[in-house]
């Protein structure tokens, strides 16, 4: 069901849904950029539309609401363990198209990938998703590309302006909202909220494209293109970190300082890039190269999960294109291989 | 042709006196180092009009246009009128050139307005030094530097102000990647170590440089709200004894700094050596005369330090000595 809202209306209607739902939305983190005086724009908790950045991408995804940087999973003492309860209120997550497709790799990787995991199944039950439109691209995105520019998959899409705010309502859970609302406004009709027809705004093309190799051949393992860039990379994991689709986690068992018979046991992301992810009982570790790594984490986005689960892993956000210090362009390598492989 | 030039005053109006009799230089001072491209075409054109087209950038990032007729000064003057302007400089008499040289220009690194590891606006804060003590014919030498690399070479200024922050820390966007503690080791001074796979960071060890910063994937580190520098004083170079300059206060704010260096103006000229040779004298000899405590009586007066700032209460130079 569409609506557009007065903007003062719409801030109440915001108002009140955070007294029922913990809201998650990117946001400008003033000078917390990596350089001085610089900004990051990334998933936090707010309490009013206009904290939410509606504009340019987040740096950072909307996994991180899902998928915290780190998890308790246990706490445990000599004779017994408990897992930590979750949280009371439920939550609305913004996000794009792009991530709103990232979140069905999640639930994949998740919820049908062998046993379900009970931390992102707890969460993700109790997970609204509000859809931000993109009337423009971003610089980096190649959603179009990989057919991730559109999804009806949302709860609540909301488009915002200075005067209006214009709602698409799909979720059983969030209409009482916007009927009550409509019951509220008084007659006039400046004011009144009414309802009427809401198309989510999706970007028509992207600055970037992306063809996707078509098969590969038995050599991709060794082909120049990883040690070249391999050569370039510092295995820092930002664009692992920075992607909505990477879902890997270390394991940290924490023995608490004043009594080591007590302590926690943590997941923490990990990545595929940086020094210790492979490293086994014994002291081996697999993939040393920075050239093998990144084979196998490109190998992973566009061939890999795809041949298990029917569809590419990668969702062209460009977060990983953007997020690069040393400019390794994620785009061009799967451009080259395209050119190449098929 | 006779020549009756006031070499003094064409001294304190930015000119120097070449070897060449009747010759001649126009200095133009840019603070922090910091100017619209258009400026170029201006010294270009005074430098094509009244000089021999040559232009000298200086060692505190200005201009030396040589070769021109110390009777042009005037005309020079009112084309330097512009430049002025657009510099912001203070002056005392509209088309009457730069009104003083004793105090060096205030010279700055690039700073955070490119620099990923500047730590501050290098240039802004030249341009509020700048502000607060021009014209002044008394010899300071101040200049600003982004981060501890210092590549400005503050340590050899009366004033060496270099840029530091505070890091902030965040376990729950800790990944324990280490990129953080390997950027300490290999590029600053191996503050940061891990207990229980979160950092700990030696607050006396860390300089505020803001390597792990720059280092984090994740933005478990980030900047401190606040900007810190570290005041370094009385370095200098020259005949006697040439030194580094020393830490006088870490964690400091801004506002303290500039309070302190108007204040040693005022310590200066209570002090200062009245048979100085052109009035000038290094102030870090002038407080080898009085005491470090007599200075930092002077200097801290009025000055109300940030809680978390460090005072060196005792400094003790030391450095090359000839005399």
């Amino acid at each position: 069901m569409g609506y557009q809202i007065p903007r003062e209306a719409a801030d109440n209607l915001f108002k009140r849904l955070g007294e029922h739902y913990d809201i998650f939305a990117p946001k400008v983190f003033s000078g917390e950029g990596c350089f001085s005086d610089t900004d990051i724009i990334r998933y936090g908790t707010v309490r009013t539309l206009a904290e939410i950045e509606f504009e340019k991408k987040s740096d950072y995804s909307f996994k991180e609401v899902l998928l915290p940087v780190n998890e308790t999973c246990l706490y445990f003492t000599e004779e017994t363990a408990s897992v930590p309860a979750g949280e009371e209120k439920k939550r609305l997550i913004f996000l794009r198209s792009c991530d709103l497709h990232a979140l069905r790799r999640l639930d994949t990787i998740y919820l049908e990938n062998g046993p379900e995991d009970f931390y992102y199944k707890r969460r993700r039950e109790r997970s609204l998703f509000v859809l931000m439109g993109c009337p423009e691209t971003c610089d980096t995105g190649f959603c179009v590309s990989m057919g991730t520019d559109k999804s009806d998959a949302y709860d609540l899409y909301l488009k915002v302006s200075n005067t209006f705010v214009w709602a698409d309502c799909k979720s059983k859970e969030l209409a009482p909202f916007f009927i009550g609302l409509l019951e509220e406004c008084d007659t006039e009709t400046t004011k009144s909220a009414s309802c009427c027809q809401v198309e989510p705004e999706f970007p028509k093309f992207n600055k970037e494209s992306v063809t996707l190799p078509t098969a590969f051949s038995d050599n991709i393992l060794s082909h120049p293109i990883w040690e070249a860039y391999g050569n370039r990379c510092i295995g820092c994991g930002r664009c692992n970190f920075a992607c909505p689709t990477c879902t890997c986690f270390s394991m940290q068992d924490i023995h608490y300082r004043d009594n080591e018979k007590a302590g926690e046991r943590r997941r923490v992301w990990a990545s595929c890039q940086v020094d210790g992810y492979t490293d086994i009982a014994g002291g081996n570790s697999f993939r040393k190269s920075q050239g093998d790594r990144l084979r196998f984490k490109v190998l992973h986005k566009i061939r890999d999960f795809e041949k298990r689960f029917d569809y590419p892993m990668c969702v062209g956000c460009g977060r990983c294109e953007a997020v690069c210090p040393e400019y390794i362009s994620y785009i061009n390598i799967i451009n080259t291989l395209a050119k190449e492989e098929s | 042709m006779s020549l009756d030039i006031n070499t003094k005053k064409a001294k304190k109006n930015a000119y120097r006196i070449s070897k060449e009799r009747g010759i001649g230089a126009s200095r133009i001072r840019v603070p922090g180092g910091y100017l619209k491209a258009e400026i170029l075409g201006m010294v270009q054109k005074i430098a094509e009009t009244y000089g021999n087209g040559i232009v000298h950038l200086t060692t505190r990032q200005g201009f030396e246009i040589e070769g021109i007729r110390l009777e042009d000064m005037d005309a020079i003057n009112e084309m330097l009128q512009p430049i002025i302007e657009l510099l912001d400089i203070n002056q005392t008499e509209k088309g009457g050139g730069y009104p003083a040289s004793g105090t060096r220009n205030v010279s700055a690194c690039i700073g955070n307005n490119v620099c990923p590891f500047a730590n501050y606006n290098t240039a802004k804060f030249a341009k509020r030094i700048e502000k607060e003590i021009f014209p002044n014919d008394l010899h300071f030498k101040i200049a600003l530097t982004g981060c501890p690399n210092d590549c400005a070479k503050v340590r050899l200024h009366d004033f060496g102000i270099i840029g530091m922050t505070m890091p902030q820390y965040d376990p729950s966007r800790c990944v324990a990647c280490k990129a953080c503690i390997k950027g300490c080791k290999g590029l600053s001074v191996d503050a940061l170590r891990m207990e229980n796979y979160k950092i700990v960071r030696d607050a006396e060890k860390c300089i505020g440089c803001g390597v792990c910063i720059t280092k984090c994937p994740t933005r478990a580190f980030t900047r401190s709200e606040k900007k810190y520098y570290r005041l370094s004083i009385m370095g200098r170079t020259g005949k006697r004894n040439p030194r580094l300059g020393k830490d006088f206060l870490v964690w400091a704010d801004e506002d303290s700094i500039v309070k302190i260096i108007l204040n040693t103006y005022r310590f200066v000229k209570e002090y200062i050596d009245p048979s100085a040779p052109g009035g000038k004298e290094h102030i870090g000899y002038i407080i080898d005369r009085t005491g470090f405590a007599e200075y930092k009586k002077w200097a801290l007066d009025g000055v109300e330090l940030l809680p978390e700032t460090i005072v060196n209460e005792c400094i003790y130079w030391d450095g090359i000595r000839y005399d």
